[in-house]
């Protein structure tokens, strides 16, 4: 997708880029009520996926990965989309000279010197899915042991008497889960760099 | 193997329309920038397709527009050296050289060694591109180039982007390399004085279109490039070989016609050819000849013509038996010594650079 956006030359491009980013702009709630008009259980594709491919997305953690996934998705494609379009094109150019074919070329040069972008978006989306709250709720509820994620669970809990110790064991799992992703994306973006710059 | 180019392409109000064939050895194109000269290496190597027309190496199409045919640029065959390099910086300085060799497993090429050897990059192999000063990327580049298996090569302005040390760097091995290849070279300048050295045929462009072709010289004279002025220096340049050897004083004595010019250093063994290169500004005239002289060189000849190139100065044509040579001396002088065609005089040349011809 990434790819397609910051290399590709179609018609309804604007449209795509726009359908990709809308998550991001759109209140999260709104996207939650969509995915729940689509993959519910008498959602537009819902019932076919549920006959198919035993796949139901309502109420259940699948969907909650759903959701964190598709609001995390807008971000991951614009990091690596600017870190494609950041690789000089001469060095495909000069790569294709030497025999590579055009997807040879980007995979042995534009790719390779895009992973910090990709790890850049991963981590993103990563912070994304753990913060993401209202598409979740709005689309699987917040069920104990099946649907609810930290930031909801917190929530729970802030709102029960007597559940704030609990809440404060959360929030440092919360603290402590962020802390160790942006201290691993940040290793691996100097060892990915290092290797690029040599 | 013989590289055909003939092309036509359109970029906004300019127009690109040449034509020329380039043999093995070296062929130079020389033009200014937007002459047409980046487009034309672009199009050889598949990076750009031209309007109409077509470009054949051997006989065999890359493009052809009549017939349809635009080999892509992987299956061209053609080597390109770029004049910012593009090494791939995310690769060690082999993984670089061995880019294209990887790729064209069953194409014919030097060996790796042999490549490293030539270019003396031994010591940079498990270096990254970074870390390389520009004349050791341009050499990591001629060598992935060269092992990629190419029918031929082409050079775009490889040299233009570094300072005149490195550029002092390369040429040696541009030339050992050029020299040794047994394939059609096209070499992109807009220096002159590169072309002359490692060119044995020159294709002048213009605003887009051929003005010259054939051989460095006579292409040179047939483009009026000698009488550009101050962008090229005037002068002449001539093949001749060594005829002796004076090693107490540490000179060369070249055969130019019946005269022997003595340039300093030794050279290489008698009989080599060598290039000589006689700048006008470094030619005087004396009608008779000159008594106690530090200029060694003292070649008796005729002057054939007269030519005012603007300015105070006059640019004279003078023939001394095999070579004809130019004088740049002012108007006053060539006045007050009544030089006129037909009048004997006496050249003396004050240095002389030389080239392995």
């Amino acid at each position: 997708m990434a790819v397609a956006l910051a290399r590709g030359r179609f018609p309804g491009k604007i449209l795509l880029d726009g359908l990709v980013h809308l998550p991001l702009v759109l209140p999260p709630v709104v996207t939650g009520y969509l995915l729940l008009i689509a993959f519910g259980r008498r959602g537009i594709f819902g019932p076919t996926l549920e006959s198919c491919c035993g796949l139901v997305f309502s109420f259940r953690w699948t969907g909650a990965a759903l959701a964190a996934g598709i609001m995390g998705f807008p971000l991951m494609v614009r990091a690596i989309r600017l870190s494609i379009e950041a690789v000089d094109r001469r060095l495909e150019a000069a790569a294709e000279t030497l025999g590579a074919s055009r997807i040879g070329a980007f995979f042995a040069v534009t790719l390779p010197l895009s992973l910090p972008g990709v790890l850049a978006g991963a981590v993103l989306a990563f912070a994304k899915a753990l913060g993401e709250f209202g598409a979740t709720i709005t689309f699987v509820s917040n069920i104990p042991g099946e649907t609810r994620t930290l930031p909801a669970a917190i929530y729970t809990l802030t709102q029960t008497p007597g559940g704030d110790a609990a809440a404060g064991r959360l929030v440092l799992i919360a603290i402590a889960l962020s802390l160790g992703a942006l201290i691993l994306s940040e290793l691996l973006a100097r060892r990915l760099s290092a290797r690029i710059a040599g | 193997m013989t590289l055909q180019v003939d092309i036509r392409r359109a970029i906004g109000s300019f127009t690109l329309d040449v034509g020329f064939s380039a043999p093995a050895g070296v062929t130079a194109v020389l033009g200014r920038s937007g002459a047409g000269k980046s487009t034309v290496v672009a199009a050889v190597a598949g990076l750009t397709r031209p309007d109409s027309g077509r470009i054949a190496l051997d006989g065999e199409a890359l493009f052809d527009s009549g017939a349809r045919v635009n080999l892509s640029p992987a299956k061209r065959r053609v080597g390109v050296v770029f004049q910012e390099s593009r090494l791939f910086p995310h690769l060690s300085v082999r993984s670089n050289l061995l880019f294209g060799r990887k790729r064209r497993r069953d194409a014919a090429g030097p060996a790796f060694d042999d490549v490293v050897e030539t270019l003396g990059v031994g010591h940079l192999l498990d270096r990254r591109p970074r870390s390389l000063s520009g004349g050791e990327r341009q050499r990591i580049a001629i060598g992935r180039a060269l092992l990629s298996g190419p029918r031929a090569l082409l050079f775009d302005e490889p040299l233009a982007a570094l300072d005149a040390e490195r550029k002092a760097e390369v040429l040696p091995f541009l030339e050992a390399l050029t020299q040794a290849t047994a394939l059609p070279v096209l070499y992109v300048t807009h220096a002159l004085e590169e072309a002359r050295r490692l060119a044995d045929r020159l294709v002048v462009l213009e605003a887009g279109v051929v003005v010259a072709e054939g051989a460095v010289e006579a292409a040179i004279a047939q483009a009026g490039l000698a009488t550009a002025g101050d962008r090229f220096a005037e002068g002449v340049t001539v093949d001749a070989r060594i005829a002796r050897l004076d090693e107490v004083y540490e000179l060369t004595g070249v055969a130019l016609g019946a005269h022997l010019v003595w340039v300093p250093g030794l050279l290489g063994p008698v009989g080599e050819a060598v290039r000589l290169r006689l700048l006008a500004r470094d030619v005087a005239l004396a009608l008779d000849p000159p008594g106690r002289v530090s200029t060694r060189n003292v070649l008796p000849g005729v002057v054939r013509t007269l030519k005012r190139t603007g300015g105070p100065y006059v640019l004279v044509s003078v023939d001394v038996g095999g070579a004809v040579l130019k004088a740049e001396i002012t108007r006053r002088a060539a006045d007050e010594l009544a030089l006129a065609p037909g009048r004997v005089v006496h050249a003396l040349v004050k240095s002389v650079a030389t080239a392995r011809a």
